[in-house]
Parts: structure tokens; sequence; C-alpha cells
């Protein structure tokens, strides 16, 4: 049996690696992939933890959350298309007006 | 008691009404005195309506409405009746009557009209008022509103710079004698209690043992002690309030500037009634300042350095309006000596008639400076005889009246001054009594001086007014025709003198009745009579002399004597010596609190605070970037230091 912790262990880097690319990369399709990821992170958490404790419960859920981040994914791109359209750029930094 | 009632509320009725169309104008604009001067005469009859009933033997006290009753200590609203305030009340509301009729035709034209009869009639309100309390309190109050109403009027004319000054320094110097007097309202009622004078005076003679050690301070510290009477102090506390309201030294300062005002109110408020207030307190007090044996030294001694010192004054000075006001000092100081002395019937007898006679002689100036447009300097009037005979006359009159020659009403109440004084047995006592002689001999002087350059002599006036000189309108000459005829008899009022008239009247008044009555015999009376009427002869032959015949004199006199001639016409300088010691330092400080604390430091500390958070409020900007990754990164953070929270606390 691999144990759990290397699931979660697992888990947890791919989340971070989710994270540092929500935080750095300047592309916002790239940081919608990232978002993306970080999901994905927490859908290997839920999976691992169905294994091991022999309930059906967390993969059922993964479910929920896949639906969850297609539905999410379909708008986010449409907000980007709309903003891309207006600015005619990816680069988030130059989307800055969230401002005082 | 209704009538009692009315007296003080007519001219309240009349300010309020008067007020009101200053205030609003329409078709009564300029025509208040048809509701003032009424008002005023109404006044005066009911108030010789309640002499005569005070005469026949009413008294009253009573308190009207409860104004303070908090756990025991009770203060009312309430009148008393004896034959001071009687007196009192008569001397005011004649006067009051009179100035109000003048007032028709020397304010005419005037842009002020209606507020000026509305402030006369305040002024008459919280005068009868004062007069009538019957307790400290409201004493205090009425004592204080005449003395708002003394500076609403000075500065009657505000455009002008100067009235306004005057104003202010009438109304700040009365304050500073006002605060000994409420200090002696409050030692009053600490040590009895109870603020009307029927309680107060009821328990003083217990009150004689009782000491104030005013040391206090410092005793627990140093052992120091400085006891003194407690009635003492009260006495010379409530004697500063009076220092102040009667211009005595060194609170005299004010009334020669508060000349500033129309002359009817130097009549009225700065020669016969307000600057009276003082006396009355003195008088009224009485019962307690007899108590004090310092304490009426004090109050003697004050009033014969005053009396003579302003005389002093008077001598040199060319403003016809601030020689009658130093004139005013100097016979007010007279009252005061009287009351020192104990003869206090005696001092009210000499406000009757210095109210008769002065404010004749103010009306007068009025007169002359209406005739001459607002001339003021006597260099620039004489030979007026021809030309304002009644004028003339009447100031005539007023003159004789004050230099105390007979038969005249002057010379009986300052002859009985003066013999209250002689009588008393100190050498202190007759050194007053030989102030009091000079000072009579000098008052005639500057009287007829007075008279002499104004109405004698080569016109000296400007040839575009002498054209146009013409004796004064009846509404102004009847005044002075009346105060004219009371100038020379109500000194009867005091015959036969002692016991009866008027001496007998006010000797029923509580506190009255000591005195040194009857010390030394008829032979002394004679003569000391017979000084003061050769002091004034004295007087009034020099001033014809140096006036009339040779009017080289007194520039030869003001060139040998120069330094007596610079002090007395400078006031012997004293407006100079309270600006360097007050006023300056004062106002230096004031500068400095307004500049290092004021500006620097409070409103420092306001716009510092200001200043600072809008700092940390730059800082937090910063924050908002309108990055999206600066605002995922500080979600990031929240996120783990919730988590470590639930970790590790």
């Amino acid at each position: 049996m691999v144990p759990l912790s290397y699931y979660l262990i697992l888990s947890a880097i791919v989340f971070v690696i989710g994270l540092a690319g929500v935080l750095l990369r300047r592309n916002i399709v790239i940081i919608l992939l990232s978002i993306e990821l970080m999901l994905n992170a927490a859908n290997i958490n839920f999976v691992a933890f169905s294994h091991y404790a022999q309930t059906i419960t967390g993969q059922i859920f993964v479910f929920f959350v896949m639906t969850v981040a297609a539905a999410e994914v379909a708008v986010g791109l449409a907000i980007v298309i709309a903003l891309y359209r207006r600015r005619a750029t990816l680069n988030v930094e130059e989307l800055n007006l969230l401002k005082w | 008691m209704t009538l009692l009632l009315l007296i003080p509320l007519l001219p309240l009725a009349s300010f309020l009404a008067v007020g009101l169309i200053g205030l609003f104008g329409g078709p009564w604009r300029n025509r208040g005195h048809y509701l003032a001067v009424p008002a005023a005469f109404a006044a005066l009859l009911l108030s010789l309506i309640v002499c005569v009933q005070v005469m026949l033997g009413a008294r009253l006290t009573a308190d009207l409405y409860t104004w303070i009753l908090s756990g025991t200590f009770h203060v009312s609203i309430g009148v008393q009746l004896d034959p001071l305030t009687a007196v009192m009340l008569v001397l005011v509301t004649l006067v009051s009557s009179l100035v109000h009729l003048y007032s028709i035709g020397y304010m005419r034209d005037d842009r002020g009209y209606d507020r000026f009869f509305a402030y006369l009639g305040l002024f008459t309100f919280s005068m009868v008022m004062l007069v009538l309390s019957n307790n400290f309190l409201q004493l205090y109050f009425f004592w204080e509103a005449v003395g708002l109403c003394s500076y609403l009027l000075i500065a009657h004319w505000y455009e002008r710079r100067s009235a306004c000054n005057a104003a202010t320094k009438a109304f700040v110097v009365n304050r500073v004698g006002d605060f000994g007097f409420g200090l002696g309202i409050l030692l009053i009622f600490t040590t009895f209690n109870a603020l009307d004078y029927q309680t107060v005076f009821g328990m003083a003679p217990a009150a004689t043992g009782i000491t104030v050690n005013l040391l206090r301070p410092v005793s627990g510290v140093s052992g120091a002690h400085w006891d003194v009477g407690v009635v003492t102090l009260i006495s010379l506390l409530l004697f500063a309030g009076a220092v102040g309201k009667s211009a005595q030294l060194p609170l005299h300062t004010w009334l020669p500037d508060a000349m500033e005002g129309p002359t009817p109110i130097s009549a009225l408020i700065h020669a016969a009634t307000m600057v009276t207030a003082g006396v009355f307190l003195v008088a009224r007090v009485s019962p307690l300042l007899s108590l004090s044996q310092t304490a009426m030294a004090v109050v003697a001694t004050v009033g014969g350095a005053t009396a003579l010192f302003a005389a002093t004054i008077a001598l040199t000075q060319t403003d016809i309006k601030r020689i009658v006001a130093y004139s005013t000092v100097s016979q007010l100081g007279y009252m005061m000596m009287a009351c020192g002395v104990g003869a206090f019937g005696a001092g009210i007898f000499h406000l009757l008639t210095h109210g008769a006679f002065k404010a004749l002689l103010f009306l007068g100036c009025g007169s002359v400076i209406h005739a001459l447009a607002n001339e003021q300097n006597l260099r620039r009037m004489g030979g007026l005889r021809s030309r304002m005979p009644v004028t003339y006359l009447t100031f005539l009159a007023g003159v004789v009246a004050l230099s105390g020659l007979p038969p005249f009403a002057g010379f009986f109440s300052k002859d009985e001054i003066l013999w209250a004084v002689f009588q008393v047995p100190t050498v202190g006592a007759k050194l007053l009594w030989l102030v009091g002689l000079v000072t009579a001999g000098l008052t005639a002087f500057y009287a007829f001086r007075l008279f002499y350059t104004v109405f004698h002599g080569p016109s000296r006036v400007a040839p575009e007014l002498a054209g146009h000189l013409h004796e004064s309108p009846p509404v102004m000459t009847v005044p002075l025709m009346v105060l004219g005829l009371l100038s020379v008899s109500v000194g009867w009022i005091g015959l036969p003198e002692g016991e009866g008239g008027i001496g007998g009247f006010l000797s029923t008044v509580q506190g009255f009745t000591t005195g040194h009555r009857g010390g030394e015999g008829a032979v002394a009376h004679v003569v000391v009579v017979g000084l003061s009427v050769a002091a004034a002869v004295i007087g009034w032959a020099a001033a014809y002399v140096c006036y009339v015949k040779r009017p080289d004199l007194p520039a030869a006199w003001a060139a040998r004597f120069t330094t007596l001639y610079e002090l007395s016409f400078n006031k012997w300088y004293v407006d100079e010596v309270y600006d360097r010691l007050f006023v300056r330092p004062t106002v230096a400080l004031a500068r400095g609190l307004w500049r290092g604390v004021d500006v620097r430091i409070i409103d420092g500390v306001v716009n510092g605070i200001a200043a600072t958070i809008r700092r940390w409020g730059q800082n937090v900007q910063a924050m908002q970037s309108g990055q999206l990754q600066h605002y995922a990164l500080l979600m990031a953070f929240g996120l783990a230091m919730l988590v470590g929270m639930y970790l590790f606390w």
C-alpha cells in the first residue's frame, strides 16, 4: 500500500504549482490553466481520501468539482475573449483598472 | 405694591416696544419717543407717589419669584422698599425722564434714534431693579446690566473707533471691580449661607469675631498666617465693586473716556445714576460696613483721595465734557468719604443734589455742543452768553451749586459731609476734612473756569459756526430749567439740619443711624461752614481773575509750573502707567498664547492628526494597485494565515 501521505503531498505540490502559476504568470489563459491545476490538485486529495477511507463519497464529490471547473472555464474564457476584444492584450499587468 | 412693580416694568416695556420699532422700522421709525417719554414720566410719577407713601411710613420687603432653590440655598427675585430706595427711585426716574425729553431734541436726525431710546429704557429698568433689589445676587445681576447698558450707550456711534474703545474700556475696568464684588458675594454666602439683605444684616453683628486666613493655601507648608476679619474682608471686596462702578481711584480711568457717548448719556448714566450705584451699594450695606473700622477707613480715604485727585485734573482740561466728568469723579469721592465716616445720610443727600446739578451741567454742555455742531473744546468757545441765554442761566445755576455756594443745593449737602468728617476725632479724619476743604476750593475754581471760558469773554468760535449759533429748542431747554430750579432748591430738603428734613427721613434706614452726630459744638460748626464757603468764594474769585479780568494769567502760571501743569493736563499719567503695567503685558501674553499655543500647539495637533491619517491612507493606497495578481497574492497570504492559525493555535 502506498501511504496516504504520499498522495496528500503530491496534491499539495500540484496545488502550489498551480498557485504559483496564478500569482506569477502574465498570460490570462495560463492563469486560467493554473486555476484548473489547483482544482485538480483538490480532486487528487478527494480521491486519495476516498480510497483510504473505503467510502465512495470522495469520488462522487470529484464529479461536482469537475462540473464546476468546466462551467467556470466557460465563463472565464468568455470574459477573456471580451477583454481581448476591448484591450487587444492578454497581459494581466495591463488590466489594472480595478483600483481607487 | 403694583405701583411699585410698574416703576421698572414701564421702562422695560418701553425698551421692548421701541426696540422692535428700531429693528423693524415702518411708520413708527424715528418716533420711538412717543412711547419712551410717557413711560419714563409715568415711572417718575409712580416713584413720587411711592416716595410719599414711604414718607408716611410704608415699608416693604417681598420675594416675588423663587429664582434658585437648591438644598438650603435659596435666592429669590424680590423687592425692598425703604427711604433709601424711595429716594433713589425718585432720582433715577426724574433724571431719566428729563433725559428722555432732552434726547428728543439732541438726538434728532440721528441714525440710531430708536435704538437710543430703547437702550435708555433698558437702562432705566436695570437701574430701578438694582435699587429695588432685596438680595445680593439680584443686585449683582442688575449691576452688570447697567454696566452693559453703559457699554451699549457709550458706543452708540459705533462706527467711531474711539467710542468702541471707550465702551470696552468702561466695561473692562468695571469688571475688575466686579471681580472683587463677586468674591465678596461668595464670601457672604459662605459665611452667612444666605444672600438676602435681611438675613445677612441680621446675622452680621454675630460674625464680627470670625476671621479668614488669607494665607491658607500656604499655611500647611509654611505655617504662615494672615487673619482678617470676615466682615472687613467682605466689606472691602464689596467696596471694590463700588470703586469700579463709581470711578474711584484707581479704577476711575473709564469715566472720562466714557464721554465719547452722547451727552444725554453722560448726564444720565455717568453723572446721576449708574455711577451712583457704587455709593448706593456702600450705603445699602452700611449695617455690614459700619462693623468694620478698617473698611470704613479705607472707604473714606479712597473717597477723599479721589476727590482731590480728580479736582486737580479738572483744572487744566480743555474738553468741556471731560471737565464735568472729572468733577463727577471728584464729587463721588465726597460721597464715599461721607459714607466712610458713617454719615451715610449725608452721602446720599449729596448724591441727590449732585444728581440734579451734575445732570444739569452735562445737559448744558450738550446744549452748547449741539449749538456749535459738536465742538467740545473750550478754546473754541466764548461769549456764548448773549446767544444762548437759557443755557447760560441754567449753567450758572449748576456751577454755583457745584461750587457749594449757599443757598444753592450743593452747599447744604457738601457742608453736611465736611461737618460730619470734621467731627470724627481722629487725626486722619481732620486730614480728610482738609482735603475736602481744598477740593471744594478747587471745585469752585474749575467750575467757574468752565463757565467763564464758555460763556463770557471774546468769542473764539469758528467763524462758520458763529452765524448759525442759537439757543436750543424747548425740548432741551425745559429739562435744563427744571434741573436749574432743582439745583437751587433741592438742598433745602436738608433743612432743618440733623433730624429733620431728609436727614431724618433717611435715618430710619437700617444701618444709617451710626455716625458721629452731635460731636463738637455750634461754634465749631459755624467756623467749619464759614471755611467751606470761604474756600468756594476764593475758588470763584481766582477763576474770575484768571478768566475774566486777566486772561493772560493762566498761561503764565502754566509756564511757571510746567511740571504740575503737565501732570494735571495728562491726568497724572495714570492711563499711561496702566498701559505699561497691565495692558501691554496682557496683550503680549495674549499674542504669545495665540501664536505659541493656539496656532502652534492646538492647530498643530489637529492638523497633524489629519496629516498623519492622510499619510497612512496613502500608504495603504499602495495595496490597491489594480494588479490582479497582487490581489491574488493577498488572498493566498490570508489563506496561509488561516491555516497556520488553525494548525498552531
